[in-house]
């Protein structure tokens, strides 16, 4: 049987129970679940070398594989394409009284993907996005393609808000058959392409993360695909500035994330320029893009707000660009 | 190591066969020959009973596969996560049994170090995307599953895209039954692509007996066809027996 065999109690240790390895011998104090998916559970530890993210699962051939993956990322230097791997080992389980194998990685302390645009705001999607484009196009680079790209496997991290890849549970040699996805962010479910792991397997997930972060919530497929997604973005006012790249995302136009970046670089520029010399011109209309943060101000100067935060955008898009190159 | 074929059946129901031979029985034969069963229960909204429940779990045990019991809209992520686990395990099966001649005990990959784990992963991994794949589907279309009808050609037309993803060839066959004569009736030849099923499936009538054990029997016997037939050109001989997980 494949469906939930993960037993409940893997789910369920207190904090403060101590996991041994049984080959290295190292011990992990559980303080609390991250999170649990198909394929394991999630704690958080504390370890000598301080706090750990312990994944635990009784699927050894899943954590072989995610182990193998993270293995080859750690060789990359200097690039963080997936949380580090720090100890691979078995735990005999006294409750199930069986082997269950875990491996230890590099905590992530980071917010939820969708909770933090709530939060912050929608102007940070395309920001975020970008990120993920230039980090995508390294793991690319190394002959990897993620596969299960979506928002539960995003965290966003630190002062500087940074977008960090978790989960390389469906992460797949360039060539190979995708090995894990999510229907939503799948091009063979929306009918737009194989499972072929290549670069713009990927940048159809960026898209659909895109929508996703839009509209907050999934939608399923009726009928024709393509024209469904195209309503969908043409009916939203965010994505509808960036039809064209989408839409090309979608139709597996590009081959690297970097043209991506790039064109979505390009509308965000654009963009700006833009509001900049209507706001100038027309000072008391009230444009599409200013209306969006009517909300957010109480007070006066709607468009002085409006101009600060295109002016930080714009900056911080120039110093990634700057970055990228 | 000489790549051999990996033959499985798919076997989709929603519940009790009721017509012939133990299903269980004929799934062990299946396994005798180097045949893995699998099967998927699919469900209404209701649960299934007890017995229909013990039936899958049963045939696919015996058969050396995987089972799942889902709801009709799950059937697509299903169908194609219950082929591809079974066919990790019995290629992980395989490479146990190598690793047994090659160090003597009763070695499995549990027992390696988990450094050695991750090599001979990689080795289970590179087979299942090259390895050549020969899947029988038979699915059920006695009276009950008329309605899941629809949705079983998706979740077929979404496995074939999964598969067919991979570097290795596949081949796929339907059969269906109860068929309009016999206990089971040819919808689709071996070929590698499911996509000709959109012309056959809708067509379907369905009727009451439900000869799940007889369906099974028959199936083997098309396998064996083709492989007598194959064999006598290539000659090859069969590697991947049976699934000792
Ligand atoms: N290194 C980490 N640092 C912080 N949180 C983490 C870390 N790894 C995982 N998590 C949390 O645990 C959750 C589940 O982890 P993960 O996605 O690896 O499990 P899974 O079983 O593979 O899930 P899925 O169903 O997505 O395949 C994540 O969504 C995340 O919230
Ligand atoms: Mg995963």
């Amino acid at each position: 049987m494949m469906n939930n065999t993960l037993k409940n109690h893997l789910c369920k240790l207190p904090s403060g129970y101590v996991i041994v390895g049984k080959w290295h011998k190292h011990s992990y104090k559980i303080i609390k679940p991250l999170g649990k998916g198909a394929n394991g559970v999630v704690y958080l530890a504390e370890s000598p070398k301080g706090l750990v993210a312990v994944k635990l699962s009784d699927n050894s051939t899943a954590i072989t594989s995610e182990v193998n993956v993270l293995k080859h990322f750690s060789k990359v230097q200097g690039v963080a394409l997936g949380p580090s791997l720090l100890d691979v080992d078995d735990w005999f389980d006294p409750y199930g009284k069986k082997i269950v194998c875990f491996y230890v990685m590099e905590y992530i302390k980071g917010e939820d993907f969708l909770a933090f645009i709530q939060k912050r705001g929608k102007e940070w999607i395309v920001v975020l996005i970008l990120q993920l484009l230039s980090d995508l196009e390294k793991l690319h680079q190394e002959g990897w393609v993620f596969g299960d790209l979506k928002p539960e496997n995003l965290l966003v991290v630190g002062q500087a808000p940074k977008i960090r890849l978790l989960d390389v549970g469906g992460t797949t040699l360039k060539g190979r058959a995708i090995k894990e996805f999510t229907e939503f962010y799948d091009r063979g479910y929306w009918g737009m392409g194989s499972r072929k792991a290549e670069p713009s397997y990927d940048l159809f997930s960026v898209a659909m993360i895109m929508m996703n972060a839009c509209y907050l919530k999934r939608f399923e497929k009726k009928g024709n695909g393509r024209e469904q997604l195209m309503k969908m973005i043409d009916a939203d006012e965010t994505l509808r500035k960036y039809r064209k790249v989408l839409m090309r995302a979608i139709a597996g136009k590009y081959d690297h994330a970097r043209e991506m970046h790039h064109e979505l670089m390009a509308v965000v520029m654009d963009e700006s320029s833009r509001t900049k010399t209507n706001s100038r011109a027309n000072q008391s209309r009230k444009g599409a893009v200013q209306q969006r943060y009517q909300k957010r101000k109480k007070h006066s100067g709607i468009l002085e707000t409006a101009l600060i935060v295109m002016f930080l955008l714009f900056m911080y898009v120039m110093y990634l660009y700057g970055e990228l190159l | 190591m000489r790549k051999g074929t990996l033959k499985q059946i798919l076997l989709i129901t929603d519940g009790c066969s009721n017509h012939g031979e133990d299903p269980v029985a004929m799934a062990a034969l299946a396994r005798e020959q180097g045949i893995t069963v699998n099967v998927i229960g699919v469900l209404d909204k209701d649960t299934i009973d007890e017995s229909g429940l013990r039936e899958i779990e049963g045939i696919a045990m015996s058969g050396g596969g995987v089972s799942q019991v889902v709801y009709a809209k799950q059937l697509s992520q299903t169908v194609q996560m219950v082929t591809r686990k079974a066919m990790t395990q019995t290629l992980q099966g395989v490479i146990n049994r190598e690793l047994k001649q090659i160090l003597g005990s009763d070695v499995t990959m549990e027992d390696l170090p988990p450094e050695k784990r991750g090599e001979v992963m990689e080795v289970v991994d590179e087979l299942g995307e090259t390895v050549e794949l020969e899947v029988l589907i038979l699915v059920d279309t006695s009276g009950s599953m008329k309605t899941k009808l629809p949705t079983v050609k998706e979740a077929l037309f979404d496995l074939s895209l999964s598969l067919n993803a991979r570097i290795g060839d596949n081949h796929f066959a339907v059969f269906v039954f109860p068929g309009k004569r016999g206990d089971v009736e040819k919808i689709l030849d071996w070929t590698p692509k499911l996509e000709a099923l959109s012309t056959v499936f809708p067509k379907l009538t369905s009727g009451g007996l439900t000869p799940t054990g007889p369906a099974l029997r028959e199936a083997l016997t098309y396998f064996k066809k083709k492989r007598s037939l194959r064999s006598l050109i290539s000659g090859d001989e069969q590697y991947f027996e049976e699934s000792s997980m």
